[in-house]
């Protein structure tokens, strides 16, 4: 199991020790304003990660993000129940979290700087709007794939609703939602940067900004990193919840 | 005389064609009775509307008309009446894949409520007695597929019901392990004195388990009924002879049904 890992590691070492080998190479031809050294990278992420002032930075854009993403889920989840339970309603806001789907998140930005004055609220809406429908979509397809079988066996012993809730709806969904959650990490990381561009006055976005204006290619990669950072350690800590939920899966030995 | 258990009086289930083409009857005007503590094995041939007469007893889908009883009250309408009263093992296991064998058959007793430590005493009781010491901490894709049935058992009895409904709950395991199973499963039922419904395509399970026959022509009425308790082998060759000369009369099912 433990050298099982070990090669996991290393083999996903691979490919990122590759990118910064080629960065270092690009690093010696070009002048250090295009392409700084890796050591220098390293050495300004390192100061953000223990510079009181500028981590601070780093955790309000992930609160950003988790604030974004339970609003998300939690209106998802409300529309995800009320688009499972009537077909009616499935007709008419299915079209429009499709067609929500399809808006740019740069519109919404502007959208929400021309309708709202507080900038977290802003940022807040731009985020729950860009990831709601993929939530709304995932919940109710997670909702979709019970099994019926386990539906009516569950049924025949007639349990209440917060019964059936607790023993079968949400064992059932749990796997699907985590994958939601993963999913629309990835996309909330992208959008909150480009949220915080326009008009935030801390985050990884603002910073970023900075140091575009600065022309400071080291720090805009070093905060760049943080968001990256960020999104591996959060996915690993949903791998770990989701390994734990769905140890009862058996796995083939010939399994990828 | 007591009244029945279990009365369809002219229950008809009528299906709706997925593709609009008008519908599909299901159970045409049946009407049967089932005493208390008795046994009925329901024989007939696939597509015969056994299991919707089976789902219409359980309470999972109503009849079109007529009239379905069950302990005097309607399955499907009085939902909550039937809490506990009903124990049922499909022809699948259908496990929940996430709960081990022992939580498996806790399940009906913790949807009842039933306190814990006396629930999961009642479980593992179960399991011992179906032959699964030392199994209640696997998970199903652990166990193999007559042990998972044994589960399945055990999780119908846990709940002490007094009506148990199989529906064709062996097909799937293999020759000797459905022998087996079949004859653990006559003693228990037996034991309990519970009333049982138990449908099946095969004509030795049906004589082997049931105090009484009945046997399905499509849609799901009745062709031929027999009693068998205390039969004497000449009676049980003739009803076998009958039973196979009315399956064998049984037109095949259309092409769409």
């Amino acid at each position: 199991m433990i050298a099982w890992r070990t090669t996991r590691v290393l083999q996903a070492s691979v490919g990122l020790v590759a990118l910064a080998a080629g960065w270092q190479v690009l690093a010696m031809i070009f002048p250090p304003f295009l392409f700084p050294p890796v050591t220098e990278i390293i050495t300004r992420t390192i100061e953000i990660l223990i510079t009181g002032s500028l981590l601070y930075d780093v955790l309000v854009t992930a609160l950003r993000i988790f604030a974004g993403l339970l609003g998300a889920f939690i209106l998802g989840g409300i529309l995800a129940m009320i688009l499972g339970r009537s077909k009616s309603a499935e007709n008419i806001l299915a079209p429009v979290l499709i067609f929500f789907q399809g808006i740019p998140a740069l519109s919404w930005v502007v959208f929400a700087i021309i309708w709202f004055h507080g900038t977290e609220f802003r940022i807040f809406f731009i985020m729950v709007l860009t990831t709601l429908p993929a939530f709304t979509f995932q919940i109710i397809d997670a909702f979709r794939s019970m099994s019926k079988d386990l539906y009516e066996m569950t049924m025949s012993f007639r349990p209440s609703r917060l019964t059936l809730l607790r023993f079968l709806i949400v064992p059932t969904i749990v796997p699907g939602i985590l994958t939601a959650w993963k999913v629309n990490l990835g996309s909330a990381a992208r959008v909150v940067v480009v949220a915080e561009l326009v008009g935030a006055t801390g985050g990884v976005g603002y910073q970023l900004l900075r140091q575009q204006q600065l022309f400071d290619m080291a720090g805009a990669m070093a905060w760049t990193l943080q968001l990256v950072l960020f999104v591996l350690v959060v996915q690993q800590t949903i791998n770990a919840i989701e390994a734990w939920v769905l140890r009862y899966r058996p796995v083939s030995e010939r399994a990828m | 005389m007591t009244d029945p258990v279990i009365r369809f009086n002219n229950v008809s289930k009528v299906f709706a064609r997925p593709d609009g083409r008008g519908d599909f009857v299901a159970v045409e005007k049946l009407s049967f009775e089932i005493a208390k503590g008795e046994i009925v094995a329901v024989l007939g041939k696939t597509g015969c509307g056994k299991s919707t007469m089976f789902n219409i007893v359980a309470g999972l889908t109503e009849a079109t008309s007529g009239e379905a009883r069950v302990v005097g009250h309607d399955p499907f309408r009085d939902f909550e009446f039937f809490r506990g009263k009903i124990g049922i093992v499909f022809q699948g296991d259908r496990l929940m894949p996430w709960r081990t064998a022992l939580e498996n058959v806790l399940l009906g007793l913790q949807i009842l409520d039933a306190p814990a430590v006396q629930a999961e005493a009642t479980a593992r009781a179960w399991m011992t007695r179906l032959g699964l010491a030392g199994h209640e901490h696997d998970y199903p894709h652990a166990l193999s597929g007559g042990m998972r049935q044994r589960v399945s058992i055990a999780r119908a009895f846990a709940v002490d019901p007094e009506i148990l409904l199989c529906d064709e709950p062996f097909s799937a395991l293999d020759e000797m392990t459905a022998r087996d199973l079949r004859a653990e499963f006559v003693r228990l039922v037996r034991q309990s004195h519970k009333t049982a419904v138990f449908i099946t395509h095969q004509l030795n399970e049906a004589m082997e388990i049931g105090d009484r026959v009945m046997v399905f022509h499509r849609p799901a009425r009745i062709a031929y009924e027999t009693r068998l308790t205390d039969a004497d082998e000449a009676h049980c060759a003739r009803a076998r002879e009958e039973i196979m000369k009315v399956l064998g009369a049984e037109p095949a099912p259309a092409r769409d049904a």
